[in-house]
């Protein structure tokens, strides 16, 4: 089974050296708080500038979880990320069963920056009961990463 | 957060549709408990239904004499839509973080 991909694209008015900057080293400052993991706070999302990187999350007690991995670290104009996360909420270190996020920069002039992104594989996401059982009871996008914070 | 390739997608386009979908992603519900969150009437919740099940997003069952509704658990657009809208949230963010002049500021 294959899922067709997620794609979006926002235009911001901000150089391209400023919009990769912002979207990997300040994450922690434009991550949704809706999307923070319940119960524990949230004190930091991480991104590692480079390839083979992680992406994780920093609990206000120290604790982190592992989001995923950089793949490809490009700046200012592309990063790849993977969101690998098994049908038990663990981090899955199998990149087959990873799905990925694809960010490309491009420079619209020199104050304006195109940001497309693309999230694929999402079919190996769908194989984690857990997702199919947080949507069966209603579970919200906090539900979830609590669920994936148990598992960590 | 400008566009979006998929027709599927489209179904989320109305911002009324949008809430009911967001809605029912926390908790199943009834077309009263839907509407009494919401600044519109149950027939007009009733139809914005009937749209998201003909889509598949949605799917409903009987629960004794109450008729409830969840996303489709079985519809992997469900799950898509459902990361679409995350993305939408969060591409958003990011687009008024970066515009904003106060992000040295936040970050120190």
């Amino acid at each position: 089974m294959t899922i067709p991909p997620l794609t979006g694209t926002i235009t911001v008015a901000v150089p391209v050296e400023r919009a990769f900057r912002v979207f990997t080293e300040s994450i922690n400052t434009w991550w949704p708080a809706e999307y923070h993991i319940g119960g524990v706070d949230m004190a930091e999302a991480i991104m590692e500038p480079r390839a083979g990187g992680r992406w994780y999350e920093k609990g206000v007690d120290g604790s982190e979880c592992d989001w995923g991995r950089v793949l490809t670290w490009e700046p200012p104009s592309r990063l790849v990320v993977t969101w690998q996360i098994n049908g038990q909420w663990q981090f899955d270190p199998d990149p087959e069963h990873a799905s990925e996020i694809e960010v490309r920069f491009t420079a619209d002039g020199a104050e304006h920056t195109t940001v497309e992104l693309e999230h694929r594989l999402i079919e190996r996401l769908v194989a984690g009961e857990a997702i199919r059982d947080a949507l069966i009871s209603g579970g919200s996008w906090s539900a979830m990463l609590e669920l994936f914070a148990k598992a960590c | 957060m400008e566009t979006y390739g998929d027709a599927s997608l489209g179904l989320l386009g109305d911002p009324t549709r949008r809430a009911i979908f967001e809605l029912l992603a926390r908790q199943p519900s009834s077309v009263g408990e839907l509407a009494r969150q919401l600044p519109i009437s149950r027939p007009a919740v009733s139809q914005h239904l009937r749209v998201l099940k003909e889509g598949g997003l949605v799917v409903s069952r009987a629960e004794g004499t109450r008729r409830v509704y969840q996303l489709n658990p079985a519809g992997v657009r469900a799950l898509r839509a459902y990361l679409d809208r995350i993305w939408d949230t969060a591409l958003t963010s990011f687009q008024k973080t970066a515009e904003s002049d106060d992000l040295e500021q936040e970050q120190q």
